[in-house]
């Protein structure tokens, strides 16, 4: 391994990337139209649920139920229906999500002290969502009916009643629970992991097809110095992406960065030496630009997106997915970002996760040295 | 005496049935011009691949420059200069670029590095055009450039892979002044070429024909051994014409014609 080799490749490499404006927007442009695109849209919060109301009943009991509704911040009424064909085509039409049916003689029972039940109709196309909306609901009828009580107990004139149990959860590292807080550090490892791929995916194949490799190839550098000095310079592209990316998570979504910055300046640098070099490798073993490119795409993105435990909880994947997920490196980026990020924890945490990474590097540093043969074929 | 940098031995290539390269032998001594010359396709560029080193052969041997072409490619390497078939530079970088990078790959050391960029670009002509990208240079230009960067670390063997086609006469003829001075100092110079008049300018030639070599010897013995009726030497080319000829008319009958 020469450095008067590696300098002259990287500079090389360099002069091509600057010459070359249009890639290089691109490859700064990406990620942060993607971090936008995907931290806006991708919530799993549920909120606003569209709410269709028959309120059969017309009484300031029944109006008061209907009032809890629209009063938390989970529901919004949307509607209000004097028969179910009109319920049924506006949860089919998707203007409601959940329809509240309350009976005539709602009030009457209330006042009674007799079980008053009323009707909830979900839709559940979206299992997830409705069963959150379905908790939502639940505690929103709970909390008046115990209400409710209270109330008729001290008209009773009984003594102050004592709630025999009382959970008081205390959420931590994402206290107000906003999802986005838990999607956008992953994000920016799916982020990098496609960007990464797709930047070095060309480096090597054009050299094949605009025949510069054939004259490389004739001359004494070695595979590894090669693949040394073409890395740097995305890299350092690389690098740029990972900065833009975290200033976006601090100034647009807010998310709190709890740990130590320079630990995850590393990690992600320790990362995006495996996916350039992994890209790279496409790149030598195809020797086609556009089929490199496909390939890096496809072989980074779906594996990173689904199986990186970013959304989709790698726990509750059946045991053979789960096993796969260990070679998906999107994986340990994933959760260091997290750790970092919403826990603030570091090493003594993260140590193996950081270790699988810095090993996912070396296999495919190797990889692509091992692949680059000086020779035609 | 036998300062032979260049020698083959029945080196042979096959991609997969075809023949590319067939059984071929020759000897180029140290500070000679040899014209290698054939039809397309007869395996002029498969045997200079193999002779660079970035080729394995399919059998034979062969030496350059004291090193095996087929298990110290890489030593090899260090001894060549190459130019292939296709411009080869980096056409987004300046001439300068161009230079720095293969001075940078080759090592050369930084005070000497200078003096033979500056050499090139005078050789190459291109003084005004050092800052332009190569891109926009004329053939004759890049020619020069590329055998320039090919030559930057002065190696004692350089292997020219139709270095002059596509290029204007003046040009060829400034090219080939190039080849003499080489071979002037001594550098070993395989050309391959198939203009006639090139072939005239080299010490030895060799005629490659569907891989095989038919023809070895200086412009001179070749002629003499082909007279015409009249006793009068032929041109070169008439020599080549009927030795492939003579080739065909052995080989029709047995052999179908595979390019």
């Amino acid at each position: 391994m020469n450095p008067r080799r590696v300098r002259a490749v990287a500079r090389k490499e360099f002069l091509h990337v600057v010459r070359d404006p249009l890639s290089l927007l691109m490859a700064l442009a990406t990620p942060v139209l993607l971090l936008t695109l995907f931290g806006f849209a991708l919530t799993l919060d549920v909120d606003n649920v569209p709410l269709a109301v028959w309120d059969q009943s017309n009484t300031p009991r029944s109006r008061e139920l209907v009032g809890r509704f629209d009063g938390s911040p989970y529901f919004s009424l949307r509607m209000n229906v004097d028969n179910y064909r009109d319920l049924v085509h506006a949860i089919d039409s998707g203007q409601a999500m959940m329809g509240l049916v309350v009976p005539s003689d709602f009030a009457e029972k209330i006042e009674a002290g007799r079980n008053a039940p009323v009707q909830l109709i979900v839709d559940g196309s979206d299992s997830n969502t409705a069963m959150i909306a379905i908790g939502y609901a639940g505690v929103v009828a709970e909390i008046y009916a115990l209400d409710l009580t209270i109330e008729q107990n001290q008209r009773r004139g009984g003594p102050s009643l004592n709630i025999p149990l009382d959970v008081r959860p205390r959420v931590w590292f994402n206290e107000e629970l906003e999802s986005r807080n838990f999607i956008i550090p992953g994000l920016i490892a799916v982020i990098m992991m496609v960007i990464a791929a797709m930047l070095t995916s060309l480096t090597v194949a054009r050299e094949w097809e605009r025949g510069t490799m054939e004259q490389l190839i004739s001359t004494p550098v070695k595979p590894g110095e090669l693949i040394l000095g073409k890395l740097a310079p995305y890299f350092v592209i690389g690098m740029c992406d990972v900065l833009l990316a975290v200033l976006m998570a601090e100034f647009v979504f807010h998310v709190p960065l709890r740990g130590n910055v320079a630990l995850l300046f590393g990690m992600s640098a320790v990362f995006l030496v495996g996916a350039l070099a992994m890209g790279m490798t496409v790149s030598i073993v195809t020797r086609s630009q556009l089929l490199s490119c496909q390939v890096a795409v496809v072989a980074t993105f779906l594996p990173a997106f689904l199986l990186s435990g970013f959304i989709f909880t790698i726990a509750n994947m059946p045991p053979v997915i789960r096993a796969i997920t260990y070679i998906v490196p999107a994986r340990y980026f994933v959760a260091i970002l997290k750790g970092i990020y919403l826990k603030g924890v570091g090493l003594e945490i993260l140590g193996a996760q950081a270790a699988l990474l810095a090993v996912y590097a070396a296999v495919m540093v190797t990889l692509a040295r091992i692949s680059l043969k000086k020779k035609l074929t | 005496m036998n300062d032979y940098t260049v020698v083959v031995e029945n080196l042979e290539k096959r991609f997969g049935a075809f023949v590319a390269v067939d059984r071929v032998s020759f000897r180029i001594e140290r500070g000679e011009v040899f014209g290698f010359l054939g039809p397309n396709g007869a395996g002029k560029s498969t045997t200079i691949r193999m002779l660079c080193g970035i080729l394995t052969p399919s059998g034979g041997s062969g030496t350059v420059a004291g090193f095996d072409i087929r298990t110290q490619p890489e030593l090899v390497k260090t001894q060549i200069g190459y130019m292939s078939q296709k411009f080869s530079l980096y056409q987004d970088l300046t001439v300068e670029e161009n230079i720095d990078f293969y001075g940078g790959i080759y090592r050369i050391p930084p005070e000497k590095r200078r003096q033979r960029k500056e050499w090139v670009i005078e050789m190459a002509g291109l003084t005004e055009h050092r800052r332009r990208p190569t891109s926009i240079l004329s053939g004759g230009w890049k020619q020069r450039l590329a055998l320039g960067c090919a030559i930057l670390h002065e190696p004692p063997v350089v292997f020219l892979d139709e270095p002059t086609s596509g290029v204007d006469p003046i040009s060829r003829r400034r090219f080939w002044d190039l080849i003499y001075e080489m071979s002037d100092r001594g550098v070993t110079v395989f050309v391959t070429t198939h203009y006639m008049d090139e072939a005239e300018y080299c010490n030895r030639l060799g005629l490659i024909y569907r891989g095989e070599l038919i023809a070895l010897g200086t412009p001179h013995e070749l002629k003499s051994e082909t007279p015409r009726s009249d006793g009068t030497l032929p041109s070169l080319e008439e020599v080549f014409v009927s030795r492939i000829e003579a080739r065909d008319r052995v080989e029709q009958p047995e052999r179908e014609v595979r390019r």
